[in-house]
């Protein structure tokens, strides 16, 4: 028995030190063919763990049939639509691919993907480009404004952003988060500060690789006016944290969380791949005007990857602003949000540190024995999508991973370690 | 109490000061598990400090014993 903890001691300490030790860089931005090129014709990524067309809630139903019409697959959301009923498309989770996607994720083939690098690992990880709020694909958006805008990100944003990259070293992601947690961000859903960083940074490159100044203008404008713009890009620096991570044998530490709307998965990574997934849950929040609780999806999105590395719901308290907005009670509150998330975590983050917490680090890689035996679920903050495809976002707020998801992992790690 | 009859009248040993303090003066709580309790004497002005607690596992008896295998 003393070996099987010790196992697990050197396995998590194994863990602990790549998380920590990662040094993710944005470098580019890229289709998703070119990043992936397992990513083939009629293929669609989604967030979340394995589901079929049947299975599939509202807005990932309504984003899948967009997307298929984007990409050519089908001349219309109906016959897109049809077409996914009679398994024309082959679904895929984004985590199978080192990508990971907000909200329902799409994607697909054409789609531009910001690509993170972990130097340390050297490992790559992928996500699309936030599109902005309203009512856009992630939410299950999936009209002609919304095809539009997808085809702007495609030929005009995408292309601009990599050159920019390219240009330059690269965009070390580390330091700049650092700052954006002291400057109120938790970035999932405050990504105001790191957005803001990040133009700074990006800018003199644009300027300089993009030669046509009205295209310039409108680049600049649409990065700026977007405080979710850095979301996807602390998604992939995710992404490219936890996937060293992965295949640690007798490592409880958790690797993923995600949700493709009707279920949660986690992995873990003395596991490997395998999804212990369990019904997702509702999240409770705010709703925008006119909306309320019965237009409320379940929850949806790659972006718990955020959580796994300390972010979002486990740094609440570096963005009390946060705790208002999605409804999860006073700043004092969000404080007593990210000392929780230390019950169930095995390190706090030096380097990514809290004031108003005295600079305590962020609680930083889950431990599936502590959450079964503690009983505390993380903490997650979230977008809240319309039920009906097409709608879009109707509220911001927190919602908790399902404890029997952890409760599975935990059996089949005890199995896998010969102890039940 | 057999102590407090030694002492000279009128005096009570330590413990039963601290006994009388206790009965005479106002509750101090720590509540330890459900936190009812705390919130039903917190409405009603008495100082408590709630302690969140639950059964591992939730009560789940074979997963405390696996987890008990588990952790150091």
């Amino acid at each position: 028995m003393s070996d099987v903890r010790q196992v697990l001691r050197e396995a998590n300490a194994e863990a602990v030190h790549r998380m920590l030790g990662a040094e993710p860089v944005l470098i580019d931005v890229v289709t998703a063919a070119d990043a992936i090129p397992d990513l083939g014709e009629g293929m669609i990524l989604h967030a979340g763990p394995p589901i079929s067309w049947e299975r599939m809630c509202g807005p990932m139903r309504g984003a899948v049939a967009g997307i298929a019409v984007f990409e050519g697959w089908a001349n219309d959301l109906e016959a897109a639509a049809a077409l996914a009923a009679r398994g024309a498309f082959q679904f895929c989770p984004n985590h199978d691919f080192s990508a990971v996607g907000p909200m329902t994720g799409m994607t697909t083939a054409s789609q531009p993907v910001m690509v993170v690098e972990n130097q340390a690992s050297g490992n790559r990880a992928f996500c699309t480009i936030n599109e902005g709020l309203g009512k856009v694909m992630r939410f299950g958006g999936n009209d002609t404004s919304v095809l539009t805008r997808l085809a702007w990100l495609r030929d005009v944003l995408g292309p601009a952003l990599g050159s920019a990259l390219r240009s330059s070293e690269g965009i070390e992601l580390k330091s700049l988060v650092a700052r954006g947690l002291t400057m109120g961000d938790e970035m999932h859903q405050r990504n105001v500060a790191c957005s803001s960083l990040l133009l700074r940074n990006l800018a003199a490159a644009l300027a300089s690789t993009c030669g046509d100044r009205a295209t310039l203008t409108t680049i600049l404008s649409f990065i700026a006016s977007n405080d979710q713009f850095f979301l996807n890009i602390a998604m992939a620096m995710g992404k490219a944290i936890t996937d060293p991570v992965r295949d640690i044998k007798g490592a409880s530490v958790v690797t993923a969380m995600s949700r493709n709307g009707t279920d949660f998965g986690i992995r873990v990574s003395g596991l490997g791949d395998e999804w212990f997934t369990a019904p997702v849950e509702m999240p409770e929040g705010l709703y925008f005007p006119g909306f309320s609780a019965v237009d409320a999806n379940p929850d949806m999105g790659d972006s718990t990857i955020v959580e796994t590395i300390g972010l979002g719901g486990f740094a609440m308290a570096a963005a009390p602003a946060v705790a208002g907005f999605v409804g999860a009670g006073a700043p004092s509150d969000a404080a007593h949000i990210t000392h929780t998330m230390r019950e169930i975590t095995l390190v706090e983050n030096p380097e990514w540190t809290i004031p108003a917490l005295d600079y305590q680090g962020v609680p930083t890689a889950i431990d599936i024995r502590r959450v079964v035996e503690t009983g505390i679920a993380p903490m997650i903050n979230t977008g809240i999508a319309h039920r009906e495809p097409g709608v879009g976002q109707v509220g911001a707020g927190v919602v908790r991973a399902p404890l029997a998801c952890f409760e599975s992992a935990l059996w089949a790690l005890g199995k896998r370690l010969g102890v039940s | 109490m057999s102590k407090t009859s030694e002492l000279p009248s009128g005096q009570l040993a330590p413990q039963s000061a601290d006994l009388a303090s206790l009965i005479q003066g106002s509750p101090r709580v720590v509540n330890v598990g459900l936190s009812g309790f705390a919130e039903t004497l917190a409405a009603q002005g008495v100082a408590v400090i709630q302690v969140e607690w639950s059964p591992p596992a939730r009560g789940d008896a074979d997963l405390a014993m696996l987890l008990s295998k588990l952790s150091d």
